[in-house]
Protein backbone atom coordinates (compact mmCIF):
# COMPACT_ATOMS: atom_id res chain seq x y z
CA UNK A 1 0.00 0.00 0.00
CA UNK A 2 1.28 3.82 -0.82
CA UNK A 3 2.33 5.30 2.62
CA UNK A 4 3.82 8.55 0.70
CA UNK A 5 2.54 10.55 -2.00
CA UNK A 6 5.74 10.87 -3.70
CA UNK A 7 7.96 7.45 -3.63
CA UNK A 8 10.64 6.82 -1.02
CA UNK A 9 14.34 7.84 -2.09
CA UNK A 10 14.22 10.98 -2.28
CA UNK A 11 16.84 12.92 0.17
CA UNK A 12 15.35 13.43 3.45
CA UNK A 13 14.85 16.70 5.63
CA UNK A 14 16.88 15.38 8.39
CA UNK A 15 20.30 17.26 8.24
CA UNK A 16 19.07 20.35 10.30
CA UNK A 17 19.48 18.76 13.39
CA UNK A 18 21.41 21.98 15.06
CA UNK A 19 20.29 24.60 12.48
CA UNK A 20 17.52 26.99 12.84
CA UNK A 21 15.03 24.87 10.68
CA UNK A 22 15.59 21.99 13.23
CA UNK A 23 12.50 23.22 15.65
CA UNK A 24 10.66 22.80 12.62
CA UNK A 25 10.61 19.24 11.39
CA UNK A 26 10.84 18.66 14.93
CA UNK A 27 6.96 20.16 15.17
CA UNK A 28 6.00 18.25 12.08
CA UNK A 29 7.31 14.70 13.70
CA UNK A 30 5.34 15.55 16.76
CA UNK A 31 2.11 15.84 14.59
CA UNK A 32 2.07 19.64 14.77
CA UNK A 33 3.05 22.74 12.85
CA UNK A 34 5.31 25.41 14.68
CA UNK A 35 6.34 28.48 12.90
CA UNK A 36 9.34 30.88 14.05
CA UNK A 37 8.69 34.49 15.85
CA UNK A 38 10.40 36.84 17.86
CA UNK A 39 10.06 37.02 21.71
CA UNK A 40 11.46 40.55 21.81
CA UNK A 41 9.32 42.39 18.71
CA UNK A 42 6.60 39.66 18.01
CA UNK A 43 7.17 39.47 14.44
CA UNK A 44 6.43 35.98 13.08
CA UNK A 45 9.40 35.45 11.11
CA UNK A 46 9.27 33.03 7.64
CA UNK A 47 11.91 31.23 6.53
CA UNK A 48 13.58 30.45 9.50
CA UNK A 49 16.65 32.54 10.90
CA UNK A 50 19.39 32.90 13.69
CA UNK A 51 18.48 36.43 13.81
CA UNK A 52 15.05 38.67 13.79
CA UNK A 53 15.06 40.05 10.30
CA UNK A 54 12.81 42.90 11.88
CA UNK A 55 14.74 44.03 14.85
CA UNK A 56 17.80 41.95 15.18
CA UNK A 57 16.60 39.84 18.90
CA UNK A 58 18.43 36.60 18.77
CA UNK A 59 15.45 35.85 20.66
CA UNK A 60 13.47 33.57 18.61
CA UNK A 61 11.13 31.16 19.59
CA UNK A 62 8.43 28.54 18.23
CA UNK A 63 4.65 28.58 18.00
CA UNK A 64 2.11 25.96 16.75
CA UNK A 65 -0.50 26.91 14.09
CA UNK A 66 -2.85 25.71 12.36
CA UNK A 67 -2.46 23.44 9.41
CA UNK A 68 -4.79 25.27 7.06
CA UNK A 69 -4.11 27.53 4.13
CA UNK A 70 -4.31 28.42 0.62
CA UNK A 71 -2.74 27.56 -2.45
CA UNK A 72 -0.27 30.69 -3.58
CA UNK A 73 0.63 29.02 -6.52
CA UNK A 74 1.21 25.36 -8.15
CA UNK A 75 2.63 23.38 -10.56
CA UNK A 76 2.45 20.22 -12.47
CA UNK A 77 5.62 18.50 -12.99
CA UNK A 78 5.64 16.45 -15.69
CA UNK A 79 9.58 15.75 -15.74
CA UNK A 80 11.32 13.56 -13.42
CA UNK A 81 14.39 15.54 -12.32
CA UNK A 82 15.87 12.26 -10.33
CA UNK A 83 15.53 8.56 -11.31
CA UNK A 84 13.64 7.42 -8.44
CA UNK A 85 10.93 9.95 -9.40
CA UNK A 86 10.50 8.41 -13.21
CA UNK A 87 7.37 6.43 -12.48
CA UNK A 88 5.38 9.04 -10.52
CA UNK A 89 5.44 12.14 -13.41
CA UNK A 90 3.13 13.78 -13.59
CA UNK A 91 2.35 14.99 -9.74
CA UNK A 92 1.87 18.41 -8.49
CA UNK A 93 3.11 20.61 -6.13
CA UNK A 94 2.01 23.50 -4.62
CA UNK A 95 2.81 26.41 -2.51
CA UNK A 96 0.46 27.43 0.57
CA UNK A 97 0.32 30.18 2.39
CA UNK A 98 -1.17 29.75 5.61
CA UNK A 99 -4.18 31.53 6.52
CA UNK A 100 -2.89 32.38 10.16
CA UNK A 101 0.07 33.43 9.23
CA UNK A 102 0.24 35.86 6.27
CA UNK A 103 3.39 35.32 4.46
CA UNK A 104 4.20 31.61 5.49
CA UNK A 105 4.83 29.79 2.65
CA UNK A 106 5.73 25.94 2.15
CA UNK A 107 5.87 23.90 -0.46
CA UNK A 108 3.69 20.30 -0.19
CA UNK A 109 2.55 18.25 -3.08
CA UNK A 110 -1.18 18.07 -3.48
CA UNK A 111 -2.95 15.01 -2.38
CA UNK A 112 -5.19 13.30 -5.09
CA UNK A 113 -5.31 13.27 -8.48
CA UNK A 114 -2.55 14.72 -10.72
CA UNK A 115 -4.62 16.17 -13.06
CA UNK A 116 -7.01 17.19 -10.66
CA UNK A 117 -7.96 21.17 -11.13
CA UNK A 118 -6.00 23.67 -9.07
CA UNK A 119 -6.08 26.75 -9.20
CA UNK A 120 -4.59 29.77 -6.56
CA UNK A 121 -6.40 30.55 -3.99
CA UNK A 122 -7.92 27.17 -3.17
CA UNK A 123 -8.79 26.17 0.93
CA UNK A 124 -6.20 23.37 1.57
CA UNK A 125 -5.50 21.57 4.71
CA UNK A 126 -2.55 19.87 6.15
CA UNK A 127 -2.27 16.00 6.11
CA UNK A 128 1.20 15.10 8.31
CA UNK A 129 3.05 12.34 6.22
CA UNK A 130 5.15 9.80 8.15
CA UNK A 131 8.30 8.18 6.65
CA UNK A 132 10.02 5.36 8.19
CA UNK A 133 13.04 4.63 5.58
CA UNK A 134 16.41 3.34 5.70
CA UNK A 135 16.48 3.67 9.48
CA UNK A 136 15.93 7.26 9.63
CA UNK A 137 12.03 8.87 10.32
CA UNK A 138 10.59 12.41 9.55
CA UNK A 139 7.34 14.02 8.70
CA UNK A 140 6.44 15.74 5.62
CA UNK A 141 3.17 18.26 5.47
CA UNK A 142 1.23 17.32 2.19
CA UNK A 143 -2.28 19.49 1.57
CA UNK A 144 -5.66 18.27 0.70
CA UNK A 145 -8.15 20.56 -0.91
CA UNK A 146 -11.15 21.68 1.46
CA UNK A 147 -14.66 20.13 0.50
CA UNK A 148 -17.29 22.18 -0.80
CA UNK A 149 -17.02 24.71 -3.63
CA UNK A 150 -14.33 26.87 -2.43
CA UNK A 151 -15.67 30.17 -4.40
CA UNK A 152 -19.19 30.56 -1.75
CA UNK B 1 30.50 70.43 -4.93
CA UNK B 2 31.33 66.69 -5.21
CA UNK B 3 31.87 64.71 -8.32
CA UNK B 4 28.54 62.74 -9.36
CA UNK B 5 29.62 59.24 -8.49
CA UNK B 6 28.74 57.41 -11.63
CA UNK B 7 29.93 54.63 -14.32
CA UNK B 8 28.03 56.72 -17.28
CA UNK B 9 30.48 56.66 -19.69
CA UNK B 10 33.47 56.22 -17.68
CA UNK B 11 34.34 52.66 -19.14
CA UNK B 12 34.28 50.83 -22.63
CA UNK B 13 33.62 47.29 -24.05
CA UNK B 14 36.39 47.11 -26.71
CA UNK B 15 36.71 43.44 -27.55
CA UNK B 16 34.62 40.10 -27.31
CA UNK B 17 35.42 37.07 -27.51
CA UNK B 18 33.61 33.64 -27.73
CA UNK B 19 34.25 30.19 -28.61
CA UNK B 20 31.71 27.88 -30.54
CA UNK B 21 29.16 26.60 -28.55
CA UNK B 22 28.54 23.39 -28.18
CA UNK B 23 25.57 21.11 -26.81
CA UNK B 24 26.14 19.56 -23.36
CA UNK B 25 29.07 17.49 -23.29
CA UNK B 26 29.98 18.23 -26.82
CA UNK B 27 33.35 20.33 -26.23
CA UNK B 28 36.44 18.98 -27.18
CA UNK B 29 38.15 20.85 -25.18
CA UNK B 30 38.45 21.38 -21.17
CA UNK B 31 36.52 24.18 -19.47
CA UNK B 32 39.91 25.99 -18.69
CA UNK B 33 41.38 25.77 -22.20
CA UNK B 34 37.39 27.03 -23.13
CA UNK B 35 38.07 29.95 -21.13
CA UNK B 36 41.54 30.80 -22.14
CA UNK B 37 40.27 30.56 -26.09
CA UNK B 38 37.78 33.03 -25.24
CA UNK B 39 40.00 34.94 -23.52
CA UNK B 40 42.73 35.33 -26.37
CA UNK B 41 39.75 35.96 -28.70
CA UNK B 42 38.70 39.06 -26.91
CA UNK B 43 42.19 40.16 -26.65
CA UNK B 44 42.53 39.72 -30.67
CA UNK B 45 39.18 41.27 -31.51
CA UNK B 46 40.60 44.86 -29.74
CA UNK B 47 44.26 44.51 -30.82
CA UNK B 48 45.42 44.16 -27.35
CA UNK B 49 48.80 41.95 -26.41
CA UNK B 50 47.23 39.19 -23.62
CA UNK B 51 49.87 40.12 -21.89
CA UNK B 52 48.92 43.27 -20.84
CA UNK B 53 45.33 42.56 -18.93
CA UNK B 54 45.73 43.37 -15.90
CA UNK B 55 42.84 42.12 -14.27
CA UNK B 56 39.29 39.19 -14.64
CA UNK B 57 36.09 39.51 -13.43
CA UNK B 58 33.25 36.74 -13.21
CA UNK B 59 30.41 35.15 -11.34
CA UNK B 60 28.25 32.30 -10.27
CA UNK B 61 31.65 30.92 -8.98
CA UNK B 62 33.08 30.40 -12.10
CA UNK B 63 35.74 27.71 -11.71
CA UNK B 64 38.65 29.24 -14.00
CA UNK B 65 40.47 31.12 -11.26
CA UNK B 66 42.21 34.25 -12.08
CA UNK B 67 45.52 34.05 -10.93
CA UNK B 68 45.77 30.68 -12.69
CA UNK B 69 44.65 32.42 -15.88
CA UNK B 70 47.10 35.00 -15.09
CA UNK B 71 49.90 32.51 -15.08
CA UNK B 72 48.83 31.04 -18.41
CA UNK B 73 48.37 34.17 -20.15
CA UNK B 74 51.69 35.29 -19.20
CA UNK B 75 50.07 38.33 -17.50
CA UNK B 76 53.11 41.02 -16.13
CA UNK B 77 50.96 42.45 -13.09
CA UNK B 78 47.81 40.87 -11.49
CA UNK B 79 45.90 44.25 -10.02
CA UNK B 80 42.13 42.79 -9.88
CA UNK B 81 40.21 39.79 -9.75
CA UNK B 82 36.88 40.00 -8.29
CA UNK B 83 33.91 37.14 -7.88
CA UNK B 84 30.09 38.49 -7.97
CA UNK B 85 28.32 36.48 -5.30
CA UNK B 86 25.43 34.41 -6.20
CA UNK B 87 25.25 31.44 -8.48
CA UNK B 88 23.48 31.15 -12.25
CA UNK B 89 23.29 34.38 -14.35
CA UNK B 90 22.27 36.87 -11.79
CA UNK B 91 25.86 38.24 -11.43
CA UNK B 92 26.35 38.58 -14.98
CA UNK B 93 26.17 42.04 -15.70
CA UNK B 94 27.19 42.55 -11.69
CA UNK B 95 30.52 41.59 -13.02
CA UNK B 96 30.79 43.81 -15.48
CA UNK B 97 30.07 46.22 -12.49
CA UNK B 98 32.94 45.60 -10.56
CA UNK B 99 35.14 45.37 -13.70
CA UNK B 100 34.07 48.69 -14.39
CA UNK B 101 34.44 50.47 -11.04
CA UNK B 102 37.96 49.07 -10.33
CA UNK B 103 38.70 50.37 -13.75
CA UNK B 104 36.82 53.72 -13.27
CA UNK B 105 38.85 54.04 -10.01
CA UNK B 106 42.06 53.65 -10.58
CA UNK B 107 42.73 49.83 -9.79
CA UNK B 108 43.26 48.33 -13.00
CA UNK B 109 43.82 49.19 -16.67
CA UNK B 110 42.21 46.20 -18.76
CA UNK B 111 39.98 43.77 -17.56
CA UNK B 112 38.54 40.41 -18.67
CA UNK B 113 34.68 39.66 -18.23
CA UNK B 114 34.20 36.42 -18.38
CA UNK B 115 32.45 32.85 -18.00
CA UNK B 116 33.45 29.57 -19.01
CA UNK B 117 31.30 26.45 -18.73
CA UNK B 118 31.04 22.79 -19.56
CA UNK B 119 28.31 21.07 -18.24
CA UNK B 120 29.90 17.80 -20.10
CA UNK B 121 32.17 18.01 -17.35
CA UNK B 122 29.98 19.89 -14.30
CA UNK B 123 26.46 19.87 -15.23
CA UNK B 124 24.66 22.93 -13.75
CA UNK B 125 21.75 22.82 -11.42
CA UNK B 126 21.20 19.08 -11.35
CA UNK B 127 22.09 16.45 -10.08
CA UNK B 128 22.89 15.70 -5.99
CA UNK B 129 25.85 18.03 -5.54
CA UNK B 130 23.99 20.23 -7.39
CA UNK B 131 20.79 20.42 -5.47
CA UNK B 132 23.01 20.14 -1.73
CA UNK B 133 23.14 16.22 -0.73
CA UNK B 134 25.41 13.97 -1.06
CA UNK B 135 24.32 10.93 -3.27
CA UNK B 136 24.18 7.75 -1.03
CA UNK B 137 22.25 5.02 0.07
CA UNK B 138 19.76 7.27 2.57
CA UNK B 139 20.40 10.84 1.46
CA UNK B 140 19.58 13.77 3.55
CA UNK B 141 18.92 17.43 2.83
CA UNK B 142 18.92 20.95 4.52
CA UNK B 143 18.45 24.12 4.50
CA UNK B 144 16.26 25.95 1.97
CA UNK B 145 16.34 23.12 0.05
CA UNK B 146 15.02 20.79 2.03
CA UNK B 147 11.87 22.72 1.92
CA UNK B 148 11.15 21.66 -1.36
CA UNK B 149 13.28 18.53 -2.85
CA UNK B 150 11.54 16.04 -0.11
CA UNK B 151 8.31 17.37 -2.06
CA UNK B 152 9.55 16.64 -5.93
CA UNK B 153 10.54 20.29 -6.59
CA UNK B 154 14.04 19.80 -7.34
CA UNK B 155 15.25 21.02 -10.53
CA UNK B 156 15.51 25.02 -11.60
CA UNK B 157 12.55 24.50 -13.91
CA UNK B 158 10.17 22.60 -11.03
CA UNK B 159 11.00 25.59 -8.79
CA UNK B 160 10.90 28.78 -10.81
CA UNK B 161 7.48 27.48 -12.36
CA UNK B 162 6.12 28.23 -8.83
CA UNK B 163 7.06 31.60 -9.43
CA UNK B 164 6.13 32.28 -12.89
CA UNK B 165 2.82 30.45 -12.05
CA UNK B 166 2.28 33.30 -9.46
CA UNK B 167 3.42 35.96 -11.88
CA UNK B 168 0.85 34.74 -14.65
CA UNK B 169 -1.45 34.51 -12.31
CA UNK B 170 -1.26 38.12 -10.42
CA UNK B 171 -0.34 39.93 -13.75
CA UNK B 172 -3.20 38.36 -16.38
CA UNK B 173 -0.13 36.82 -18.53
CA UNK B 174 -1.39 34.15 -21.08
CA UNK B 175 0.98 31.44 -22.18
CA UNK B 176 1.04 33.16 -25.41
CA UNK B 177 3.19 35.66 -24.04
CA UNK B 178 5.74 32.93 -22.86
CA UNK B 179 5.42 31.25 -26.29
CA UNK B 180 6.38 34.65 -27.88
CA UNK B 181 9.16 35.09 -26.26
CA UNK B 182 10.30 31.64 -26.90
CA UNK B 183 9.51 32.11 -31.03
CA UNK B 184 11.50 35.45 -31.15
CA UNK B 185 14.65 33.42 -29.83
CA UNK B 186 14.53 30.43 -32.42
CA UNK B 187 13.45 32.88 -35.25
CA UNK B 188 16.67 35.23 -34.45
CA UNK B 189 19.15 32.03 -34.11
CA UNK B 190 17.36 31.00 -37.83
CA UNK B 191 20.05 34.02 -38.92
CA UNK B 192 22.94 33.49 -36.61
CA UNK B 193 25.66 30.54 -37.71
CA UNK B 194 27.34 30.13 -34.54
CA UNK B 195 23.33 29.63 -32.56
CA UNK B 196 22.85 25.65 -31.52
CA UNK B 197 19.59 26.27 -32.96
CA UNK B 198 20.56 27.65 -36.34
CA UNK B 199 18.74 25.54 -39.04
CA UNK B 200 16.28 24.52 -36.22
CA UNK B 201 13.04 26.91 -36.91
CA UNK B 202 10.49 26.60 -34.14
CA UNK B 203 7.04 27.55 -34.96
CA UNK B 204 3.57 28.17 -32.86
CA UNK B 205 2.71 24.74 -33.75
CA UNK B 206 6.06 23.08 -32.53
CA UNK B 207 5.70 24.86 -29.43
CA UNK B 208 2.51 23.83 -28.42
CA UNK B 209 3.12 20.31 -29.33
CA UNK B 210 5.96 20.18 -26.94
CA UNK B 211 6.27 18.10 -23.83
CA UNK B 212 5.48 19.96 -20.14
CA UNK B 213 8.36 20.01 -18.18
CA UNK B 214 6.74 21.82 -15.45
CA UNK B 215 3.35 23.95 -15.82
CA UNK B 216 3.91 26.51 -17.46
CA UNK B 217 6.95 25.47 -18.57
CA UNK B 218 6.89 23.59 -22.06
CA UNK B 219 10.12 21.88 -23.27
CA UNK B 220 10.73 25.35 -25.26
CA UNK B 221 10.55 27.85 -22.31
CA UNK B 222 13.69 26.46 -20.50
CA UNK B 223 16.89 27.05 -21.68
CA UNK B 224 19.67 25.07 -23.58
CA UNK B 225 22.89 23.45 -21.91
CA UNK B 226 25.92 23.91 -23.48
CA UNK B 227 29.78 23.79 -23.25
CA UNK B 228 31.25 27.23 -24.16
CA UNK B 229 32.86 30.02 -23.25
CA UNK B 230 32.72 34.18 -23.46
CA UNK B 231 34.72 37.34 -22.87
CA UNK B 232 34.95 41.00 -23.02
CA UNK B 233 37.22 43.60 -22.26
CA UNK B 234 36.64 46.82 -20.44
CA UNK B 235 38.95 49.77 -20.41
CA UNK B 236 38.62 53.37 -19.54
CA UNK B 237 36.44 55.09 -22.23
CA UNK B 238 39.25 57.84 -22.47
CA UNK B 239 41.55 55.13 -24.41
CA UNK B 240 38.25 53.34 -25.99
CA UNK B 241 38.89 54.87 -29.48
CA UNK B 242 42.56 53.13 -29.48
CA UNK B 243 41.00 49.93 -30.21
CA UNK B 244 40.22 48.41 -33.62
CA UNK B 245 36.90 47.62 -33.07
CA UNK B 246 34.01 50.37 -32.27
CA UNK B 247 33.53 50.53 -28.84
CA UNK B 248 30.17 49.98 -26.66
CA UNK B 249 30.21 52.23 -23.44
CA UNK B 250 28.90 51.38 -20.43
CA UNK B 251 25.83 54.00 -20.05
CA UNK B 252 24.97 52.39 -16.37
CA UNK B 253 25.01 48.82 -14.74
CA UNK B 254 23.14 47.86 -11.29
CA UNK B 255 22.73 44.91 -9.16
CA UNK B 256 21.45 43.70 -6.07
CA UNK B 257 17.90 42.83 -4.89
CA UNK B 258 14.80 43.81 -3.22
CA UNK B 259 14.40 43.37 0.35
CA UNK B 260 14.27 39.61 1.88
CA UNK B 261 14.79 38.50 -1.60
CA UNK B 262 16.55 34.66 -0.04
CA UNK B 263 13.69 34.12 2.50
CA UNK B 264 13.80 30.42 2.39
CA UNK B 265 10.49 28.40 1.73
CA UNK B 266 9.48 30.73 -1.05
CA UNK B 267 8.49 33.00 1.27
CA UNK B 268 10.04 36.63 0.07
CA UNK B 269 7.58 39.48 0.97
CA UNK B 270 7.75 40.30 -2.92
CA UNK B 271 7.55 36.64 -4.48
CA UNK B 272 6.58 36.92 -7.74
CA UNK B 273 8.82 39.18 -9.02
CA UNK B 274 12.09 38.65 -11.37
CA UNK B 275 13.63 40.74 -8.45
CA UNK B 276 14.62 43.92 -10.79
CA UNK B 277 12.48 46.69 -9.43
CA UNK B 278 14.95 48.27 -7.37
CA UNK B 279 18.14 47.54 -9.90
CA UNK B 280 16.19 48.94 -12.60
CA UNK B 281 15.46 52.37 -10.97
CA UNK B 282 19.19 52.17 -10.31
CA UNK B 283 19.95 51.46 -13.50
CA UNK B 284 17.84 54.03 -15.13
CA UNK B 285 19.10 56.81 -12.69
CA UNK B 286 22.53 56.01 -13.64
CA UNK B 287 22.00 56.01 -16.95
CA UNK B 288 19.38 58.85 -17.29
CA UNK B 289 17.51 57.53 -19.48
CA UNK B 290 14.19 56.37 -20.00
CA UNK B 291 12.68 52.66 -20.69
CA UNK B 292 11.60 54.28 -24.05
CA UNK B 293 14.82 54.96 -25.47
CA UNK B 294 16.22 51.56 -25.28
CA UNK B 295 16.71 50.23 -28.49
CA UNK B 296 17.12 46.68 -28.42
CA UNK B 297 16.91 44.00 -25.25
CA UNK B 298 18.93 40.76 -24.17
CA UNK B 299 17.57 39.27 -21.57
CA UNK B 300 18.33 36.06 -19.54
CA UNK B 301 16.24 33.08 -20.10
CA UNK B 302 16.32 30.88 -17.57
CA UNK B 303 12.55 30.42 -18.51
CA UNK B 304 10.32 32.49 -20.67
CA UNK B 305 8.14 33.36 -17.79
CA UNK B 306 11.46 35.07 -16.10
CA UNK B 307 11.79 37.50 -19.06
CA UNK B 308 8.11 38.11 -18.77
CA UNK B 309 9.21 39.57 -15.12
CA UNK B 310 12.12 41.03 -16.21
CA UNK B 311 10.74 43.45 -19.09
CA UNK B 312 7.80 44.61 -17.33
CA UNK B 313 10.15 45.44 -13.65
CA UNK B 314 12.68 47.52 -16.75
CA UNK B 315 9.44 49.73 -17.65
CA UNK B 316 8.51 48.30 -21.33
CA UNK B 317 4.99 47.41 -20.28
CA UNK B 318 2.70 48.10 -17.02
CA UNK B 319 0.95 45.37 -15.14
CA UNK B 320 -1.90 44.19 -17.20
CA UNK B 321 -0.40 44.88 -20.38
CA UNK B 322 1.76 41.88 -20.92
CA UNK B 323 -0.31 39.82 -23.57
CA UNK B 324 -0.46 43.01 -25.86
CA UNK B 325 3.16 44.06 -25.75
CA UNK B 326 4.85 40.22 -25.91
CA UNK B 327 4.12 39.26 -29.57
CA UNK B 328 6.21 37.82 -31.78
CA UNK B 329 5.97 40.88 -34.01
CA UNK B 330 7.17 43.12 -31.23
CA UNK B 331 10.11 41.01 -30.06
CA UNK B 332 11.45 40.30 -33.63
CA UNK B 333 14.51 42.72 -35.07
CA UNK B 334 14.31 44.48 -36.79
CA UNK B 335 11.42 46.60 -36.70
CA UNK B 336 9.51 45.22 -33.64
CA UNK B 337 9.05 47.90 -31.05
CA UNK B 338 11.17 45.91 -28.99
CA UNK B 339 13.60 43.40 -30.29
CA UNK B 340 14.36 40.54 -28.00
CA UNK B 341 17.36 38.35 -27.69
CA UNK B 342 18.74 39.48 -31.31
CA UNK B 343 21.16 36.45 -31.40
CA UNK B 344 18.76 33.61 -30.36
CA UNK B 345 19.55 34.23 -26.58
CA UNK B 346 19.75 31.23 -23.75
CA UNK B 347 16.89 29.69 -25.35
CA UNK B 348 18.40 29.21 -29.60
CA UNK B 349 21.67 30.68 -29.84
CA UNK B 350 23.78 29.44 -26.02
CA UNK B 351 23.00 28.92 -22.59
CA UNK B 352 26.50 31.21 -21.61
CA UNK B 353 25.13 32.38 -18.04
CA UNK B 354 24.27 36.01 -19.77
CA UNK B 355 27.99 36.44 -21.13
CA UNK B 356 26.60 35.79 -24.95
CA UNK B 357 24.13 37.95 -24.28
CA UNK B 358 26.64 40.62 -23.42
CA UNK B 359 28.29 40.25 -26.30
CA UNK B 360 25.41 40.48 -28.58
CA UNK B 361 24.40 43.79 -26.89
CA UNK B 362 27.78 44.79 -27.74
CA UNK B 363 27.34 43.97 -31.38
CA UNK B 364 24.23 45.36 -31.83
CA UNK B 365 26.00 49.17 -30.59
CA UNK B 366 28.74 48.21 -32.98
CA UNK B 367 26.29 47.40 -35.88
CA UNK B 368 27.69 43.68 -36.27
CA UNK B 369 24.67 41.33 -35.60
CA UNK B 370 23.28 39.09 -37.67
CA UNK B 371 19.85 40.51 -36.64
CA UNK B 372 21.02 44.17 -36.79
CA UNK B 373 18.89 46.95 -35.45
CA UNK B 374 19.00 50.45 -37.32
CA UNK B 375 20.56 52.91 -35.26
CA UNK B 376 20.86 51.12 -32.16
CA UNK B 377 22.50 53.31 -30.29
CA UNK B 378 21.76 51.88 -26.64
CA UNK B 379 21.12 47.67 -25.50
CA UNK B 380 19.54 46.36 -22.40
CA UNK B 381 21.42 43.71 -21.37
CA UNK B 382 19.60 42.00 -18.01
CA UNK B 383 21.43 38.98 -15.64
CA UNK B 384 18.71 36.26 -13.94
CA UNK B 385 15.82 36.66 -13.58
CA UNK B 386 14.23 35.29 -9.89
CA UNK B 387 17.62 34.34 -8.60
CA UNK B 388 19.35 36.86 -5.85
CA UNK B 389 21.08 39.11 -6.28
CA UNK B 390 20.25 40.08 -10.01
CA UNK B 391 22.23 42.57 -12.25
CA UNK B 392 21.39 45.08 -15.42
CA UNK B 393 23.92 47.07 -17.99
CA UNK B 394 22.83 49.45 -20.15
CA UNK B 395 25.38 50.24 -23.05
CA UNK B 396 25.62 52.82 -25.58
CA UNK B 397 27.23 53.60 -28.73
CA UNK B 398 29.58 56.31 -29.57
CA UNK B 399 26.22 58.38 -30.63
CA UNK B 400 25.41 58.09 -26.63
CA UNK B 401 28.77 60.03 -25.79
Amino acid sequence: MKTSYLPVGLPAPLADRQGPTAPFWKGLQDGALRIQFCRACNAVQWGPDYICNACHSLDLDWKPVEPEGRIYSWTRVWQAAQPVLEGSVPYVVVLVELVSAQGVRLVGNLLGEPLQPVEIGMPVVGVFESHEEAGTSYTLLQWRKMDGDWRC
Amino acid sequence: MTAERTLRHKVAIVGIGETAYFKRGQSPDPEYVLALKAILAACDDAGLDPRDIDGFSSYADDRNDAARLATSLGIKELRFSAMQWGGGGGGCAGSIANAAAAIATGQAECVIVFRALSQGQVRYGQGAAAIGYAAQAAPVIAGDMAFSVPYGAISPAQRFALKAMRFMHDHGVSQDALRAIALASYRHAQNNPRAIMYGKPLDSDGYDASRWIAEPFHLFDSCLENDGAAAVLLVDAARARDFQQPAAYLLAAAAGSGRRQAASSHSAPCYATGNFNEVARRLYAMARIEPREVDVVQAYENFTGGVAMALNEHGFFARGDANDFLTIDNLSAPNGRLPLNTSGGHLAECYMHGMNLVIEAVRQVRGQSCNQIKDANVALMISGPMVTPVSSLLLGSEATR
